[in-house]
């Protein structure tokens, strides 16, 4: 467990600079600080620092950090200084409910945000549900929405994997090919991309040709490219861990430079991995689904330097401190407007304690726009308070050189899809 | 009758404990005791009968799906789910124990740690209806049991303390039977068991599917009282645990597994707000009790202070 109270740390001068002013005013009991009054914002953080999401832990742990600076720097939370506890779940469900326990009944947590991996969302929504403690999580699950959940579990900060591949479907059908073959892990994951994309590439006239999962255990992927159709003009591959670099490298060994359908794919496959790895050249030329781009794209918003520079990453996606150190970032964005979210709503709300729990979580129901700026540096979003859902622009990068340039940005209307599920009506 | 009453007396300071314990680690309790009467079943097998499995995840995932399955398809609850996930574990067991009990030693150890792999191949594969590696979240109606609401922190502890108090019962009750020795004769000698009369496959087979039974009802409680059913808990890490709290703990001492769980699953606790490689930590640990205990620590304690602990 770490304690983080960033931003609120005084530098030499600050201290001596105060200690003047209040041997002077607060010695006549005019000012006092407004921080000695209030006790800290408790957040809980659900940090997937080992296990097989460390990569992304590490990036989300520095990125809430850097939030958290800019907001206590700014005043915090409602007045009060903000303070997040991170417990590492391992990446596993049945720590993560123990995590949500630990955080909520040992840490005095006012809320629990953070969590990415599908699983232990899963396994730790219930246990938030019955400790009635706000559970924020950045999963792009489609599990939120889906209504499987409960009304303590909300996911303000990232779109779901649902609205993420429908919204990819129009500009595939148009730019790249309306015959799809699709590469997919043979789990729940890769089962979202088989059906959401199945559909959503059928209403703009297109077809899936052939569905190809992949077993999770599989190390080698050159017999399953013999099942691609000759007559497939785009494939469309989601392959995720350590087998993705093979994938690529036998791909390329299986066309060579000969002909070869269209390359469309989601960043998942690649994030903390620098795309102009050797092995992954077969990648040039080809498209992926980034939410955030990881190169700074020409057009960016005013918000993205600023963003960029809080938390330490430069305009290729990599960390100031070491280039080889390639971000998250497609997904990281998620822990940052999450902890703007909180903000919002806390102060919304007038939450002073885990007594105004249930008036927290019905202030966030009831925002629905969230707009563009340095709150929200992914891009504006629109909240669903029904589905507990954030809905918000996607892109579209072609990799070139062995970067990763934006050539799209989706509409937020193109990833809306009918309510599943109304969590406004569930008890608390 | 030593023995008896000083198992009663544990039984009384964990019930102790369920009231003066803080929440948090009240709520902790509930899991241990989850995963002591897994591993008190595990223990059978491998502390009193001398089969070392690396299966039992699979029976473990079996009972929690057991129990998961007819909530989510057919709406059930309460009693009859943690009934069926049981029984699960146990039907299972059988079906495992008929092919993988062909072999013995470390083969049967690799054959099991197979199937259990299969097993846990097969929950993924069966994605639309387990949910695949994402899990079922197991809605509160179908969480209550005897009139009990196992959404509730005080009923989920009390009923886990009942559960583990029967399986201890079951427990003592089975190694102290005249099948407790052949038990214990299979494990000590398993030709000389032969030469005597007993079938030491017929035997095993027995005690694998009591094992199972264990295994089983500890899943399905893990899933029905926590609300979550997922195929990470069918991972070889569920086969291994069960086999770390019975060494830890004293493998063929009845009590041992309840210390093993509790001894590791607090130490992980602990370790992990110190640094995020707990998992070395555990590992040191492990490491000096196996150096100086190497029978556990209640195998420690038997030898030198309670020879007739069972």
């Amino acid at each position: 467990m770490k304690t983080t109270l960033t931003g609120i740390a005084p530098s030499r001068r600050a201290v001596l600079t105060g200690m003047g002013a209040g041997l002077i005013a607060g010695s006549a009991g005019l000012v006092r600080p407004v921080w000695a009054q209030a006790a800290p914002l408790k957040l809980g953080f659900q940090l997937h620092a080992t296990g097989i999401g460390a990569s992304y832990g590490r990036w989300y742990q520095r990125t809430a950090d850097a939030a958290l600076k800019k907001i206590n720097e700014a005043g915090g939370i409602g007045g009060r200084p903000v303070e997040i506890v991170y417990e590492d779940d391992g990446t596993d469900p049945a720590r993560g409910a123990e995590v949500v326990d630990k955080l909520n009944s040992q840490h005095g947590c006012d809320l629990i945000f953070g969590t990415l991996f599908s699983h232990v969302v899963m396994g730790s929504a219930p246990r938030a549900g019955e400790l009635k403690v706000p559970y924020l999580v950045c999963s792009e699950g489609y599990h939120v929405a889906s209504g499987a959940l409960n009304r303590w579990t909300l996911q303000p900060g990232i779109t779901d994997v649902r609205s993420q591949i429908s919204s990819m479907a129009p500009w595939v059908a148009g730019n790249l090919g309306k015959k799809v073959t699709m590469f997919f892990p043979d789990y729940a994951f890769g089962y979202d991309h088989r059906d959401f994309f199945t559909k959503a590439i059928e209403a703009q006239g297109g077809q899936v040709v052939a569905q190809i999962a992949i077993p999770p255990t599989e190390t080698s992927y050159t017999r399953y490219f013999a099942q691609i159709p000759a007559e497939t003009e785009v494939l469309y591959h989601v392959m995720v861990g350590p087998g993705v670099l093979t994938f690529v490298k036998e791909l390329g060994e299986f066309y060579g430079s000969g002909a070869k359908p269209q390359l469309f794919g989601f960043i998942d496959s690649l994030e903390a991995v620098d795309t102009a790895t050797p092995g992954l050249e077969f990648l040039e030329g080809s498209h992926f689904w980034e939410a955030h781009p990881r190169v700074k794209p020409a057009d960016a918003g005013a918000a993205e330097g600023d963003y960029r520079a809080a938390v330490g990453v430069d305009d290729n996606g990599a960390s100031v401190a070491d280039a080889k150190d390639v971000a998250t970032y497609s997904h990281m964005f998620s822990a940052w407007e999450t902890l703007h979210f909180i903000k919002q709503t806390v102060e919304a709300s007038g939450y002073a304690g885990v007594a105004d729990r249930q008036k927290l979580v019905e202030a966030m129901e009831a925002v629905t726009d969230l707009p563009y700026g340095i709150e929200r540096p992914q891009g504006a979003k629109v909240f669903n308070g029904k589905t507990h859902q954030a809905f918000g622009s996607q892109n579209i990068s072609k990799v070139e050189g062995g970067k990763l340039v934006k050539v799209h940005t989706t509409t937020i209307d193109e990833g809306k899809y009918d309510d599943g599920v109304d969590y406004t009506t569930m008890s608390f | 009758m030593k023995g008896w009453l000083f198992h009663l007396a544990v039984l009384g300071v964990l019930a102790v404990l369920a009231v003066i314990l803080p929440a948090y680690h009240a709520n902790n309790l509930a899991r241990v005791l989850v995963l002591a009467v897994f591993a008190t079943g595990y223990n059978l097998a491998f502390g009193y009968t001398g089969m070392l499995s690396l299966g039992h995840a699979l029976f473990f995932g079996a009972g929690m799906f057991g129990a998961a399955l007819p909530v989510t398809l057919w709406g059930w609850g309460g009693l009859p789910v943690l009934g069926t996930g049981m029984l699960a574990g146990g039907v299972v067991a059988a079906a495992v124990g008929v092919l993988a009990l062909r072999t013995k030693g470390v083969s049967f150890m690799i054959v099991t740690l197979m199937f259990a792999q299969a097993g846990y191949l097969t929950l993924i594969y069966c994605n639309a209806v387990t949910g695949g590696d994402q899990g079922l979240v197991l809605p509160g109606a179908a969480r209550q049991v005897l009139g009990l609401d196992l959404t509730q922190d005080g009923s989920r502890l009390w009923l886990a303390l009942g559960i583990y108090a029967a399986a201890l019962a079951g427990a003592l009750g089975l190694v102290g039977s005249r099948f407790g020795r052949v038990m214990l004769a299979m494990r000590e000698n398993e030709e000389r068991s032969r030469m005597l009369g007993y079938d030491p496959y017929t035997v095993k087979l027995k005690v694998l599917v009591i094992s199972g039974l264990y295994a089983g009802l500890a899943g399905a409680a893990y899933g029905v009282f926590f609300g979550y059913a997922g195929a990470g808990f069918a991972t070889v890490q569920y086969s291994i645990l069960p086999m770390l709290y019975s060494l830890l703990g004293g493998a063929g001492t009845a009590l041992g597994p309840l210390i093993g769980a509790a001894v590791m699953f607090w130490l992980i606790d602990f370790a992990s707000g110190l640094t995020n490689a707990y998992l070395m930590l555990v590992g040191v640990v492990l490491i000096v009790v196996v150096l100086f205990a190497p029978r556990g620590i209640l195998g420690y304690v038997r030898e030198r202070w309670l020879p007739w602990l069972p």
